[in-house]
């Protein structure tokens, strides 16, 4: 399938697609694209409104909303990703092992909201980026190990497991070869919602009190502290990182989707037998 | 069926133990604790000793957890830190007030999220199709902070309306308690929707597909009963699951907006309560939350019986 009918058929998945990659060269563009200094205190350019200096405004110290905007883009995907990569390797941990006690302890996990595992996860370890990023890999383990331990699962019950068994491959060649490719398809849906989950989780974290401490141009932060406290003087300063938050998380969700719907084969093509 | 409800039952006591463990352990784990924090805070004990005594957190962990133990295997979660208040009464009367939120939202959540999957499956890749999943990964990508806050400013700019700063029981006024309730719910219920949305699409669309749909079509049923009698009734199974473990998010999600609109809930309580370091506090709500959400857990596990008589319970 080329990608230009991938595209036509899945439209809404270009759209995210298009979304994230814009994302992506945002955050790694950053210092090119910013106008100004992020962080840097400019207190005569207070609370000031859109204009052409500053074209989303400037917030209660000073500083540029756009290029805070755009800083806050790195933040994000260091975040998400950071995340993800925990999650990745504590489920491939797990879903590698069965271990009665891991299984239970993930059970325990899950009876919690997470959003309460989150807070805790926080409390105990105090603010700081990195520990957002350990706190939101932890806490979204749980849900994704099952995901990805289900389909480790599924695939090693299949024939061809059996016969490269018998043609005496190693264990790591039959994982590396035949078992990691097949569960591509889980794996790739997991990373790219459990991104949005990711950077939607920080902002609540944010409002609550536990996120990412400032002066970092964190999405969360910029709209939940003194973005909120202005809300009503300086509506600008929480509504453009709110615009950010919504169109990253949308474009990670309708891309994730797109990828269920291509790689599950039951899925392709329209219902039969209809008239 | 009742046998499998009772191991269930059974394996439930292992869990809950690793709950409380886990739970008991961590709150004291936490950096500040709560005697710094008392000793810090104006008309509470100078002496540190007196106070760990007076608060039972001069004995040995193990010596607590056993006590604590003991205290729930009797109802007793104990009393809070600051108030003195029975823990137990505390949670009793504010479980109302987030159930009541929760159920509101899951409403909204239902009502917006079945009809739009169902359309959206039936009519795939139509302009509505698209329409309604923007729509629904859309309310999925906005915090609910957010737009919380700023349906609140919008209203009080344009219609001159605040929420309510005090909480109305529904058995003093149902009318003013719905009215108080029904932006969080309607917000909270908004990011419900997309999941149970695009979980219901996805699995009529795979039903769709499924002989017995193409014999229903063969025989010249009209599309309303194809899609009521044979494809909804298979498709709602796993819904069913994303409600369940939605249930359990919204739990969460009721932090935050109880916490916006001022509503007296459990997710207020369980944030001042992490706040203060108020351990008995945290341990009783977690152990609420837990149970509800394992309960909730066996609840879906047996309407599947129900829905689906090819499970068996074994």
């Amino acid at each position: 399938m080329s990608l230009f009918r991938v595209m036509r058929g899945k439209p809404l998945g270009a759209l995210g697609g298009l979304l994230i990659l814009g994302l992506l060269a945002t955050a790694l563009l950053a210092p090119v694209l910013a106008p100004y200094d992020p962080i840097k205190v400019r207190s005569s350019d207070r609370l000031q409104a859109p204009s052409l200096s500053h074209l989303l405004g400037t917030d209660d110290f000073g500083r540029d909303i756009l290029s805070r905007v755009i800083y806050g883009a790195r933040i994000s995907m260091l975040l998400g990703l950071g995340a993800v990569a925990i999650i990745g390797i504590l489920s491939g941990y797990y879903g590698g092992r069965i271990d009665m006690v891991l299984q239970r302890c993930i059970d325990t996990l899950m009876a919690f909201p997470g959003l309460v595992v989150l807070l805790t996860i926080m409390a105990m370890l105090g603010q700081g980026l990195g520990n957002v990023i350990l706190a939101l890999g932890i806490g979204g383990t749980a849900a994704n190990a099952r995901i990805i331990r289900s389909a480790v699962l599924a695939i090693r019950e299949n024939q061809y497991i059996e016969v490269a068994r018998a043609t005496g491959c190693q264990d790591w060649q039959i994982i590396v070869r035949h078992i990691l490719p097949n569960i591509a398809a889980p794996i790739m849906v997991v990373v790219t919602l459990g991104l949005g989950v990711a950077i939607l989780a920080e902002s609540a974290l944010s409002f609550l009190g536990f996120g990412v401490p400032p002066p970092t141009p964190s999405w969360g932060a910029m709209l939940s502290g003194s973005g909120r406290t202005y809300m009503i003087q300086a509506p600008w300063m929480a509504i453009f990182p709110g615009i950010a938050i919504s169109l990253a998380v949308f474009g990670f969700n309708m891309l994730g989707d797109a990828l269920r719907d291509l790689l599950d084969p039951k899925l392709r093509g329209g219902p039969q037998g209809r008239a | 069926m009742s046998r499998y409800v009772l191991r269930r039952l059974v394996l439930l006591v292992p869990t809950l133990a690793l709950v409380t463990l886990l739970v008991f352990s961590i709150i004291r784990l936490l950096p500040g604790d709560i005697v710094t924090l008392m000793m810090s805070e104006q008309g509470y004990a100078s002496d540190k000793a007196k106070l760990e005594q007076m608060l039972g957190l001069d004995q040995p962990f193990h010596r607590q957890y056993v006590a604590y133990v003991g205290k729930v295997l009797q109802g007793d979660l104990g009393v809070s830190f600051w108030t003195k208040e029975p823990v137990l009464d505390e949670i009793l009367r504010r479980l109302p007030v987030s159930l009541e939120l929760a159920v509101l939202a899951m409403c909204f959540g239902l009502l917006i999220a079945l009809p739009t999957g169902i359309f959206s499956a039936v009519r795939q890749d139509t302009w509505l199709d698209y329409l309604f999943r923007t729509g629904a990964i859309g309310g999925l990508s906005v915090p609910g902070f957010w737009m919380a806050t700023v349906v609140i400013v919008a209203a009080s700019i344009w219609w001159q309306w605040v929420p309510p700063m005090r909480y109305t029981p529904f058995a003093r006024d149902p009318v003013k308690n719905l009215a108080q309730l029904v932006l969080p719910a309607i917000i909270l219920g908004l990011a419900l929707s997309a999941s149970v949305m695009r979980m219901t699409r996805s699995m009529v669309l795979e039903v769709l597909r499924e002989d017995y749909v193409r014999t229903a079509w063969a025989k010249g049923l009209p599309e309303s009963l194809v899609i009521a009698r044979h494809v909804l009734k298979n498709a709602m199974i796993p819904v069913v699951t994303v409600m369940g473990l939605q249930l359990s998010a919204l739990l969460g999600g009721t932090v935050i907006m109880e916490s916006i609109f001022v509503i007296p809930g459990m997710g207020k309580f369980l944030l001042d309560a992490i706040t203060w370091r108020d351990y008995p506090v945290i341990q009783g709500i977690n152990l609420f939350l837990a149970t509800g959400v394992i309960a909730l857990n066996l609840l879906i596990d047996v309407i599947y019986g129900f829905l689906d008589p090819r499970i068996r319970f074994g």
